[in-house]
């Protein structure tokens, strides 16, 4: 048991267990998070790209467009959109310990957010976008 | 002790540092853990493929017909098989990790098991999903 005589933590802070950063555990838990979600949405992910192999255009709209199939493909992108953020992350601070840290971490979340922007904006134009 | 401040020659700077990666026997879990990560940073490179594939959509028949001639062709063909097997090999990965999470499977028998069982199971679904992908187009 911790005692808080030689420690300049405050008790509040030490129930809290954030620790330094502020964030505690948060960064683990939503890794594994979006890798439990990531595992039925990808598989779904799998069967959507082989159900699209070889169609046309049309064929391909009428399948994004399909509700079950843009909900499962807008749930796929934010989920692995985050998790490969928290990856990225991860592998940035195992390598990079020069002041590019800080970039390559900022680089690393617009990359994320880009990716996930750019996938969802065209899964709602093909779906709203009355094409 | 002036001498002793400077940077490279503080006794912090000179101790002996751990082993590096290539100091050590490969094992099963090692190269699984290794191919985890890279698995994992080849699919974030990857995703670009689903952002490309759904904006060639979402532009247009002539924007599609290019994507899915790349998609169709040899190189992409590759690319494609590349990125079915990093999914489903990170994916099978992760769920090694679920099961530690859990407190199972930490013995030596079974991480050895887990991590070969990894590599075997991502190859043969890999196989299967192309099977059936060829089968369907």
């Amino acid at each position: 048991m911790a005692s808080t005589k030689h420690t300049l933590r405050t008790p509040l802070s030490r129930v809290r267990g954030l620790g330094s950063a502020r964030s505690g555990t948060s960064h683990f838990w939503h890794q594994r998070l979006t890798a439990v979600a990531n595992v039925p949405l990808a598989l779904a992910f799998i069967a959507i790209v082989v159900c699209a192999t070889g169609s046309g255009y049309e064929e391909a709209l009428a399948l994004v467009r399909s509700p079950l199939v843009a909900i499962l493909l807008l749930l796929f992108i934010l989920s692995a959109a985050y998790h490969m953020r928290l990856g990225m992350q991860v592998i940035i601070e195992d390598y990079v310990h020069s002041g590019a840290k800080v970039a390559a971490v900022i680089a690393n979340t617009f990359f994320a957010v880009l990716v996930a922007a750019a996938a969802v904006f065209a899964v709602l134009k093909i779906t709203f976008g009355g094409m | 002790m002036a001498e002793a401040n400077v940077p490279g020659t503080r006794p912090e700077d000179i101790r002996p540092l751990s082993p590096h990666l290539q100091i050590y026997r490969w094992t099963w879990t090692m190269a699984m853990s290794v191919a985890h990560r890279i698995t994992g940073a080849a699919l974030y490179v990857g995703s670009l493929l689903l952002v490309i594939w759904l904006l060639a959509l979402a532009s247009g028949p002539e924007a599609f017909e290019t994507a899915q001639w790349f998609f169709g062709s040899f190189l992409g063909r590759l690319i494609l098989f590349g990125y079915t097997w990093a999914l489903l090999h990170h994916m099978l990965g992760g769920i090694r990790h679920f099961i530690w999470d859990v407190g199972l499977g930490f013995d030596a028998a079974s991480r050895h098991t887990l991590a070969r069982l990894t590599l075997i199971a991502s190859a043969a679904l890999t196989l299967l999903v192309w099977v059936i992908g060829y089968a369907v187009s």
